[in-house]
């Protein structure tokens, strides 16, 4: 790649305010990289209450019985739960945060295609979060449903529903139109030179998840729509009592929501294929596989969905198809875990921050992928369906993989957004309390759910009850872990950060941390023998 | 820098894709009209898709941009396609 300069004249981002200051110049910015900043800062608030409602839950489990507060409380507070970590933390994600952040500059570019209609993305995600959140003190109280609003129960219920449903039909919107500016980006903005398979991983991850996001949205958006249809005017959609079929709106919701767990989940796989050559200080192993992999997850797992519909009731030929079309899904992801090792295999690697929480993620992923198997599987699945070993795969593969590559993705481009450095140690140190706490919390999960411990239950035999006062003590130390990592990243300013402070070789390792507005004084252009992964 | 050609679509063309969707939409009301039975529904779906067409090819410029375009509509009713497929493996076998 062709060398930037590294000492720059221009002020950085943070300092170009344009023509407001202060508040009003970050609500105001069309800027990408700003723009990315206030999505990671929504989601760190966002994510602080979603734990928070958590370690409530916990500690009514803590005992069998009713210790705090009542059933229809609990009900409505791992449904609240949900919604916020689904709708407005991991979804939206590492591709808003990381993808506004990042992209644009590996890619070359000086925005996004749609800088204002980024900023709109914003503002809609704020919305929906805002009406989401206002569900819960509107109304005849919050919605008890779970955040998959089966019908019939979301059509019968008299809890607040409707602003629930609307509220993340809004944040549907914000995603839409994120993976619009993504996909017209990387068509139109690349550098010259920069070929689609000159790209670097983490743009292919988020341009394989933005095709997700346009095309699949738009059904749960239609699917929301229904429900709130269906309460009002009693159409006779999804409620046998008008006529409707609940199955129905299982598979729309699926069609969608399945979906949703790959565009949570291949931004993370982009960020982590970033980490691993760079702290490996080696070419990434197989960067053709590596992106064609990211499409045919995308494309396989469009099909997958009704994998969580084994036991409703649907035909045992629609089982075997989505059986065997999730065994098919496991491939592409498994060459990924092949090719982060093989990367790693014979580099100079050093054990920084980031990459410690890399190879978190690839532990826990794998844990959360090989128990996904077993979901999978037919047999297997009637015996822990909607058991506690479901609660514990999902977070293995949404915190553990998600939540984990975003840390990850926090700590390695900390130096870019801020240009300053963080204490290693303290960094560490909140790996350490993340992932002991993190497996603290879900392993036991794995093994009351295959002893019967059903899931969304409030009360429970006592035989359960240690495997819940473990995952509460697990919750502590990952709460524990949290802080630390917010008191590392901002509680003081670190050491002035170099412009690769990692040795990294894509292009935001080439600008000054922090980049300039425009990202670059020179526009950068890739030559006929170039790579993205370089590190000669 | 990209140099494009901008194609500028005549008012005169617009409008008789306006009086079309309109004639198309008068047509889809009068059906439901007469029992068709089963075939109702399939009706509906068949005068929304000639909508649907007519408003990707004139409105919305596929007919004058480039055939990237028009394969990734092609991918997308593919998609489509199989997402109503692997769906009737459900409702088709119950």
């Amino acid at each position: 790649m062709t060398e930037e300069k590294t000492h720059h004249p221009e002020p950085s981002y943070l300092e170009d305010t344009g023509k407001y200051k202060g508040l009003m110049a970050w609500l105001t910015s069309t800027d990408h990289k700003r723009i990315g900043l206030m999505y990671m800062y929504a989601m760190m608030v966002f994510f602080g209450v979603g734990v928070l409602l958590g370690i409530i839950m916990r500690l009514e489990l803590f005992f069998p019985g009713q210790q705090f507060y009542g059933p229809q409380m609990y009900n409505g507070i791992f449904t609240i739960h949900g919604i916020i970590m689904i709708f407005t933390v991991v979804i939206p994600g590492l591709a808003a945060v990381f993808g506004n952040f990042s992209m644009p500059i590996m890619i070359g570019a000086k925005d996004v295609a749609f800088p204002r209609l980024n900023l709109f993305s914003f503002y809609l995600y704020v919305l929906g979060a805002a009406i989401a959140l206002a569900s819960q003190f509107m109304g005849n109280g919050p919605p008890d449903t779970g955040w998959t609003f089966y019908a019939p129960y979301s059509i019968q219920t008299h809890t607040n529903v409707v602003a629930a449903v609307f509220g993340a039909f809004v944040l549907g919107f914000s995603s839409i139109l994120t993976g619009l500016n993504f996909i017209v980006t990387m068509h139109r903005m690349r550098a010259p030179g920069m070929t689609f398979f000159k790209m670097p991983l983490f743009p292919w991850s988020l341009y394989a998840t933005a095709w997700i996001q346009v095309l699949a949205t738009p059904i749960v958006g239609i699917t929301l729509l229904m429900i709130i249809a269906e309460r009002w005017l009693r159409i006779g959609f999804f409620d046998p009592s008008l006529g409707g079929d609940p199955v129905l709106y299982q598979h729309l919701f699926w069609i969608y929501s399945h979906p949703a767990v790959y565009i949570m989940i291949l931004p993370a796989m982009g960020v982590i294929t970033e980490i691993v050559p760079t702290f490996a200080q080696k070419k990434v192993f197989g960067y053709k596989a590596i992106a064609i992999s990211s499409l045919a997850i995308a494309l396989v797992g469009y099909f997958v969905w009704a994998h969580h519909m084994y036991t409703s009731g649907m035909s045992s030929t629609a089982r075997w198809v989505f059986s065997l079309l999730t065994f098919l899904v496991a491939v592409p992801s498994a060459i990924k875990v092949f090719n982060w090792v093989a990367t790693m295999y014979k580099g100079s690697i050093s054990v920084k921050p980031p990459f410690l929480f890399a190879l978190g993620f690839i532990f826990l992923f794998m844990i959360g992928g090989m128990t996904g198997l077993s979901l999978g599987a037919l047999a297997t699945n009637i015996h822990v369906h909607d058991t506690a070993y479901v609660v514990a795969h999902f977070h293995y593969i949404v915190f553990g993989g998600v939540g984990f590559a975003f840390f990850a993705a926090v700590y390695y481009w900390y130096p870019k957004m801020y240009g300053r450095m963080y204490n290693f140690k303290m960094a560490n140190w909140s790996c350490v309390f993340l992932f002991a706490g993190f497996n603290l919390l879900y392993f036991p999960q794995f093994i009351i759910g295959i002893m019967g411990m059903p899931r969304r239950y409030f009360d429970y035999l006592p035989q359960f009850a240690f495997g819940h006062q473990l995952s509460f003590f697990g919750g502590l130390l990952l709460s524990i872990g949290f802080i630390i990592m917010l008191i590392t990243l901002f509680s003081k300013k670190g050491a002035k950060a170099p412009d690769n402070p990692w040795g990294g070789s894509t292009f935001e390792w080439r600008v000054p941390s922090p980049p300039p507005l425009e990202n670059f004084d020179v526009m950068p252009e890739m030559g006929v023998n170039e790579e993205p992964y370089d590190y000669k | 820098m990209h140099t494009e050609t901008v194609h500028i679509t005549p008012y005169r063309t617009h409008a008789w894709v306006l009086i079309t969707l309109l004639a198309l939409t008068f047509v889809t009301i009068t059906v439901t009209w007469i029992d068709l039975s089963a075939l109702t529904v399939a009706i509906a779906l068949l005068i929304a898709s000639v909508k649907a067409y007519i408003v990707l090819t004139y409105f919305m410029h596929l007919k004058f941009e480039s055939s990237l375009f028009r394969v990734f509509v092609i991918m997308v009713l593919a998609i489509y396609v199989l997402v109503i497929l692997f769906t009737l493996s459900d409702y088709l076998f119950r």
